[in-house]
């Protein structure tokens, strides 16, 4: 068996050896994908975002359980937990498996840290082809959990069915969630920590958040909406995850009902074309050009004898 | 093509104390690897299993505990039957001399002791990926 059969029967290696060789883009790893991409299209994509120190591995742990059931042999759950690369020395400090212990020997929960690598939106560079290797292996739930995010880290919604936002009291007041970004991606917003005291005073504040949004938004749709609903938790407890996972699970059957599954799916597959492309066209031209006469410009440019944009103009006229 | 090394940093057994092994994470971090760190009382288990997961470069465990003898060879043990003998693994604590030769028949790569400049692990890390 080559590895892509091993991994698409689920040894846990092969699986593993060839995220390394996707996140690394290389040729044999990408060569992979093309042999599974077939295979792929059947996990439900659950994005975990929310701020840092908002308990988001903690959640992660607890709900990854949750959704598992019973231990056993079978892929059940796979977790992509992503730390940012510092920018500094290009390394990362991947720690979110501390606050997963519970899932270290669980054969049928797979977990995988990734680095962002320079990408800006909350996601590694790779995670939405890591994700589509999970899923073409056989894992039914794939749990993205992105970087701590705030307020413009929201690629999560592009890639995920699902996108939890949770947030914790005392993280910021009712201007901060106004401000947006974030919010707005929310299918299910999560106020974790519970039992702290101003824990209900911030889902209020959430709540109020949440209408004004409806409201603006009722008057130009009128396709069947999905409520964004709030739920208290507690990940450090293990109190309001079962729930969480219901709730989970009906956004799915609204997705499959209302359409949205295969409209998000069709999203996604652009815009993973779109980046390719892009991608592509720039290395390959890159490859072509003068660099004397591309550095000539990038000094006319910094220089201010010439705007960007007219620069552009000229050089690919050139 | 974007190949960055990539290291798991574990404490196995039940010592309380990880400022070396978050050191040892750091530096390697500030040395451009990118370090899987996975806490505190890690069962050999455990770390194995996470190393299976992440497919990562190179292995290092630390221990103060005194119990190097025997988490270092079934952490061993269990990655061979995973398919992860040939992964360059080293251990940093306090280990006794003949302990550290014992460790190096087993196949560990390095031993370190405390004060061991960081420099020098990064690199030997480095080293133990170009020779794989």
């Amino acid at each position: 068996m080559n590895l892509e059969e091993k991994a698409a029967s689920g040894d846990r290696l092969s699986i593993a050896r060839l995220l390394t060789m996707i996140e690394s883009g290389t040729p044999r790893g990408l060569d992979a994908l093309d042999v599974l991409y077939s295979k792929s299209g059947r996990a439900h994509l659950i994005g975990i975002t929310g701020p840092s120190g908002s308990g988001k591995s903690t959640l992660v742990n607890r709900l990854a359980l949750e959704l598992a059931g019973k231990p056993s042999d079978d892929l059940n759950v796979a977790i992509i937990a992503i730390d940012p690369t510092s920018p500094f020395s290009g390394g990362a400090l991947l720690g979110d498996r501390v606050r997963m212990r519970d899932l270290a020997d669980r054969p049928d929960i797979f977990i995988r840290s990734m680095a962002t690598r320079g990408a800006l939106g909350g996601l590694a560079r790779t995670a939405s082809e890591a994700a589509m290797l999970l899923d073409a292996v056989g894992f039914p739930y794939i749990l993205i959990e992105t970087v701590g995010a705030g307020q413009s880290e929201v690629d999560i919604a592009r890639l995920a069915h699902t996108t939890v936002v949770i947030e914790a009291p005392g993280l910021g007041d009712d201007v901060q969630a106004g401000k947006a970004g974030i919010l707005e991606i929310a299918d299910i917003l999560v106020v974790n920590k519970s039992d702290k005291p101003d824990a209900d005073a911030a889902a209020h504040s959430l709540a109020a958040m949440l209408e004004i949004g409806e409201e603006l938004r009722t008057g130009y749709s009128t396709k069947p909406r999905w409520k964004t609903p709030i739920l208290m938790a507690s990940a450090l407890n293990g109190e309001g995850i079962t729930e969480l996972a219901d709730v989970i699970r009906s956004h799915r059957s609204f997705l499959d009902e209302s359409g949205e599954w295969k409209k998000r799916g069709e999203a996604r597959v652009r815009e993973l074309f779109e980046r390719l492309l892009r991608e592509k066209l720039f290395n390959d031209w890159t490859a072509k050009i003068n660099q004397d006469d591309y550095e000539a410009v990038i000094d006319r440019i910094s220089k201010r004898e010439i705007s960007p944009r007219k620069a552009l103009a000229d050089y690919l006229k050139s | 093509m974007d190949r960055k090394i990539r290291v798991l940093i574990a404490k196995p057994g039940l010592d309380g104390h990880d400022r070396g092994a978050k050191i040892i994470a750091r530096a390697l971090r500030d040395a451009g690897m990118e370090v899987i760190y996975t806490g505190l009382r890690q069962t050999p288990e455990m770390i194995a299993s996470a190393v299976l997961q992440e497919d990562v470069d190179v292995v290092g465990l630390s221990i103060l505990s005194g119990a190097h003898m025997t988490l270092v060879p079934r952490v061993l043990d269990l990655m061979k039957a995973n398919g992860q003998g040939e992964t360059p693994v080293f251990v940093g604590g306090i280990i006794p001399e003949e302990d550290a030769a014992q460790l190096a028949a087993l196949g560990v790569k390095a031993v370190y002791g405390p004060g061991t400049a960081t420099t020098r692990v990064i690199d030997d890390v480095m080293n133990f990926v170009s020779q794989a």
